[in-house]
């Protein structure tokens, strides 16, 4: 079976710094494939590049078989990629109502979009608790679940999620991690960048190790796992 | 005459000036808030938004509020096209870039207007005849009227396209962090065209009131307001749509005042000190708040 997306040779450029380079990968559909490395091995800018922010110099990408590669970022949205970016960049000054109303953007299907709201309150009840209130005064943990629920309001078929343990409490890491469990098992496949190696590789099937802007290993997230090298880069020990 | 009599005349006066200013300051706010570019193309948008007013009022011998509304429409594409083909191939490029380009846009259309309708002052039909109300003692005219009433009519569709619908949401979304807005599949591009047209449409209507209020245009009379809606809109807090109209009708009114009080040669010299001194003691102005820059 063809790979939902697939990333073939891929290299991208900020200004003359080679930030990613020949980077293959697939996400097979019903998958979640973590994506882990250092702080600026190219994590994130994969992820960009995905989405639309970034244009490949060259490469290709395939989404369910459809060049993407290079398109605008509404496009991509519209294909069926939603990202949570790093740092959750929610819209602070705006409630946490038009927060996942802007995350329904490309749709029109009013009653589907009333639908999975009641979806994302079913996971985050919190959020329906602040529906009027301003996102800006959430608390990180609650910021982290209206990004995760205004990438969902766009019904995503693939979600990238870049370091969404990134700041939380270990309390909260673990749910926020279950919660990532539960929105795969519902049918949406999962694409997740973590400096968490430890918690990625756990709810992961498949990993890749970025290294300075190169994939260098790939393969089962438990064999990877149990890895003398992984351990001892990653995993502290 | 007493003076609180010449008090309350000037409060008057310097509203309606207000309110155009803040019809210009609007433009200058949006933009800023959306690609943090001081749009100095903006008080000559508004000129070419009167121009089209008084052909359409002296050549189609239209009345005021259709001539407005072809006006509002004509400019607000004229804006449009000027960030398709000025600004927006310079989206990446260092501000400063777009910044000259601005200034050079603005020259253009000074002096390709002047190239055009010729340099001479036209006089702006008389449309509002000598209509002046008395009101317990103070005079209001029908022009000052027809300010307030379009003024406050356009302030309220505003308000209403940036709260509540789709559209206004994504600008929002935008001007708070572009970046983010197209991940929700905003197509950035479009909201900044569209949000020079509505800027453009609400100058030229500044631009056709002013036309109005004061009976002469010519193609550099975008370049005073043009510099004092800027003032209004720092003084707002520049990015604020509430403090573009706040500080319009402030810079307006402080005018008047001192025109009144004082000289009217000191009011240009006191819109400017008023930037000084907002720029020295509250640089975020009134409605703005003290944000961090992104990094």
């Amino acid at each position: 079976m063809a790979a939902m997306l697939e990333m073939k040779d891929v290299n991208v450029f900020y200004g003359n710094i080679h930030a990613i380079q020949d980077v293959n990968l697939s996400v097979n559909q019903g998958e979640i494939v973590t994506l882990i490395g250092a702080n600026g091995a190219g994590k994130s800018t994969t992820l960009r590049t995905i989405s639309g922010l970034l244009k490949p110099k060259s490469g290709e990408i395939f989404f369910e078989g459809q060049p993407i590669g290079g398109q605008p970022a509404q496009n991509i949205v519209k294909a069926g990629i939603s990202q949570v970016p790093e740092g959750r960049r929610i819209f602070a000054n705006m409630t946490v109502l038009e927060n996942l109303e802007l995350g329904a953007y490309t749709r029109s299907d009013k009653d589907g979009i009333a639908a999975d709201m009641e979806v994302v309150f079913g996971r985050f009840p919190r959020l329906k608790e602040r529906l009027q209130q301003e996102a800006g005064t959430l608390s990180g943990g609650e910021q982290q679940m209206l990004a995760m629920g205004r990438a969902l309001m766009s019904r995503p078929k693939l979600l990238l999620l870049d370091e969404p343990s990134m700041g939380l409490a270990p309390i909260l890491i673990k749910e926020i991690f279950s919660i990532i469990s539960d929105i795969n098992a519902t049918g949406t496949t999962i694409l997740l960048v973590e400096q968490n190696a430890n918690m990625a590789l756990k709810v992961a099937h498949r990993a890749y190790v970025l290294e300075t802007g190169r994939i260098t290993l790939s393969g089962d997230a438990d064999e990877l796992a149990s890895s003398e090298a992984i351990r001892k880069a990653y995993l502290g020990g | 005459m007493d003076f609180f009599n010449v008090f309350v005349q000037q409060i008057i006066n310097g509203v309606s000036l207000g309110s155009i200013y803040a019809l210009i300051a609007l433009g200058y706010t949006m933009v800023y808030g959306i690609i943090k570019l001081i749009n100095f193309a903006h008080g000559d948008i508004y000129m070419v938004g009167a121009y089209v007013s008084f052909f359409a009022v002296t050549m189609a011998n239209m009345s005021i509020v259709p001539a407005l509304l072809i006006s509002m429409v004509v400019t607000a594409l004229l804006g449009m096209l000027v960030e398709r083909l000025a600004y927006a191939p310079l989206r990446h490029a260092p501000r400063i870039s777009v910044l000259i380009t601005a200034i050079g846009m603005s020259f253009l259309l000074e002096y390709g207007s002047m190239y055009f309708v010729s340099p001479t002052p036209r006089t702006f039909p008389e449309v509002m005849g000598n209509l002046a109300y008395n009101i317990g003692g103070f005079v209001i005219n029908g022009q000052q009227l027809l300010i307030f009433a379009i003024t406050t009519i356009l302030m309220i569709i505003l308000t209403y396209v940036v709260q509540k619908t789709k559209v206004g949401q994504a600008m929002r979304a935008v001007s708070f962090d572009t970046e983010t807005a197209q991940l929700m599949g905003i197509n950035a591009n479009r909201i900044i065209n569209f949000t020079f047209g509505i800027g453009s449409a609400l100058a030229a209507a500044g631009g056709v009131l002013v036309g109005v209020y004061y009976n002469s245009i010519d193609p550099l009379m975008g370049i005073m307001p043009g510099l004092k809606a800027f003032v209004a809109a720092v003084f707002g807090g520049i990015g604020s749509i509430p403090g573009a109209m706040a500080g319009g009708i402030m810079l307006g009114v402080i005018e008047a005042l001192v025109s009144g009080f004082i000289s009217s040669t000191f009011r240009d010299a006191a819109a400017f000190a008023i930037l000084i001194l907002v720029l020295l003691f509250r640089p975020s102005g009134i409605f703005g708040k003290a944000v961090r820059e992104k990094v």
